[in-house]
């Protein structure tokens, strides 16, 4: 790999950023630019609506990057700066400042923005979204003790957020259009202990939720429900999903689905691009394609399509997994949650479960947890090592929470 | 040094192949027993996103953070996998009488850091 060859980096966000440091850590010796419109340096943002919305945590503190090492690793960053063309057969981008670059490799990690709730085509200064830290930074400073939040998705951005705000002295309301809260990522079980334990805090939850009206003048006053009730607000936080920034793929001829399709290596239709994160659209093991917006799949996809830039022919097969954590819980999932798998359930301490996703050969494929605090992460942890063993586990021992997942696994592997 | 030691716990109070949390002015600790039952200690909580490391899973000599997979090796600290990037502090550890004792200087300030 010649000194001289420019790799460039689209979208400056988990995913690129930690592209660039992996390339760094192969050893890449030649340019990289990092570019983002955003105008800071490459940071997690997990904490954006928890830590970080509390007022417990610091933009450093969530960079992938310390100043230090951010110089060390010699990457340019072109930060408030869009690319808006690419031309995939002579490997130029065209910048919006109208400057052109030539590249030998390019990573496309453009990441999604927040999915717009449409208010009768009106403007309200008290409406917020929250997926980059300038938006955390602005909505914490009216998280005040007694203000009014509604919140429009009983999602995990909402309900983290109605989370958070509640600690803060906040009276929440959750607005959710389904019929149960996160239905698309979670099993009914974790959908109800959410909704338990938001309601014994205190947010008010109304679910198959109907709006009817937004009523205010430059600020948003109420939201009036189908059924008639109004609900009086200070704010409104919209958390109703991501829209992947699929545009610049799509001029370019890209192939895109729901976000830019890739094959197994994490390379785009076109030669010599890539894609990761957010925006990435990929195969599972399945066979099914689909995108993930997870902070493990930023990290794991960044790290694989930088290591195959460099000419490594790695398959991308990460166990996918998340997290979400409210007042004092936190639910974590691993794997996939098939809606065809056996289902078994183990009790953790307090109150805590945990469901097992099995196949029909009795191979654990998810599963999904629910406890105190990171209580139920131990075995999550071993659940994800049942999954990658593809073991045919014993189903009575499963069943019995005095059984360790430790002893499971070990048999397994026996 | 002596005055430096403090009692964590009864030997039997840490499950085999796993790790308590251990607060001690103001500073929190892991302490770890491994499998054939050798006691360790590190700094509580992990170096990348400050969360307490035991209540993620011991594998062998290796803790693994609860919420980002990232991994260390508890006999000496060292940060094996991102996003775990910066080593943590280890603390002497011995058994006395039936009782898990740790000593607050770390080894790198006793100047016998991992290398």
């Amino acid at each position: 790999m010649s000194a001289s060859e420019t790799f460039v980096i689209v979208g400056a966000g988990h995913a690129g950023g930690r592209a660039g440091l992996t390339l760094r850590e192969a050893g890449f010796t030649g340019r990289i630019v990092l570019i983002g419109d955003e105008a800071h340096l490459p940071y997690e943002r997990p904490p954006l609506s928890k830590a970080l919305l509390k007022g417990e945590s610091s933009l450093q503190a969530c960079s992938l990057f310390s100043e230090a090492s951010f110089i060390a690793s010699g990457i340019e960053h072109l930060s408030g700066v869009k690319v808006v063309d690419i031309d995939p057969a002579e490997h130029r981008i065209q910048l919006d400042s109208g400057v052109s670059l030539s590249y030998a490799k390019l990573l496309l990690a453009t990441g999604g923005q927040s999915r717009s709730l449409e208010l009768g085509g009106r403007n309200f200064s008290n409406v917020h979204y929250l997926r980059t830290f300038d938006e955390a930074t602005q909505l914490q400073q009216h998280l005040t003790p007694g203000t009014r939040l509604l919140v429009v998705g009983g999602g995990f951005i909402g309900l983290e957020v109605a989370s958070t705000a509640r600690d803060k002295g906040c009276e929440v309301t959750v607005l959710e259009a389904g019929a149960r809260l996160a239905a698309r990522a979670l099993p009914e079980r974790l959908s109800e202990a959410l909704l338990t334990l938001h309601r014994r805090m205190g947010v008010v939850i109304h679910l198959g939720a109907q709006i009817a009206a937004f009523d205010g003048a430059s600020r948003l006053a109420s939201i009036r429900l189908a059924t008639g009730e109004q609900l009086p607000c200070d704010l409104l936080l919209v958390g109703i999903g991501v829209q992947p920034n699929l545009a610049l793929a799509l001029k370019a001829g890209l192939a895109t689905g729901s976000g830019i399709k890739v094959d197994r290596f994490l390379q785009t239709s076109a030669p010599d691009i890539y894609a990761a994160g957010d925006v990435c659209e990929f195969q599972r093991a399945d066979g099914e394609f689909h995108r993930q917006e997870t902070w493990r799949n930023a990290e794991a996809q960044g790290r694989l399509a930088a290591l195959n830039m460099l000419g490594q022919q790695q398959t991308f097969s990460a166990v996918p997994g998340f997290w979400s954590d409210h007042f004092d819980f936190g639910l974590q999932t691993v794997g996939t949650l098939a809606p065809n798998a056996q289902v078994i359930e183990r009790e953790l301490a307090d109150a805590g479960f945990l469901l097992l996703y099995l196949d029909a050969q009795s191979r654990l494929q998810g599963a999904s947890a629910w406890g105190v605090g990171n209580s139920v992460a131990k075995d999550i942890k071993l659940c994800e090592r049942l999954i990658e063993s593809q073991s045919v586990l014993p189903m009575a021992q499963l069943a019995d929470a005095s059984v360790s997942l430790k002893g499971v696994l070990r048999g397994a592997h026996a | 040094m002596s005055d430096q030691w403090v009692e964590v716990c009864h030997v039997d109070e840490i499950d085999e192949e796993d790790v308590i949390r251990f607060d001690h002015q103001q500073k929190t600790y892991a302490v770890y027993r491994s499998h054939n039952s050798e006691y360790f200690a590190t700094d509580g909580l992990c170096t990348h996103e400050k969360i307490h490391l035991a209540e993620g899973l011991v594998m062998d000599f290796i803790i693994e953070c609860p919420k980002h997979n990232g991994r260390f090796d508890y006999r000496n600290g060292k940060a094996l996998n991102a996003p775990a990037c910066v080593n943590l502090k280890t603390y002497p550890v011995k058994v006395e009488g039936g009782k898990v004792l740790l000593c607050t200087l770390s080894q790198e300030q006793q100047g016998l850091g991992a290398a």
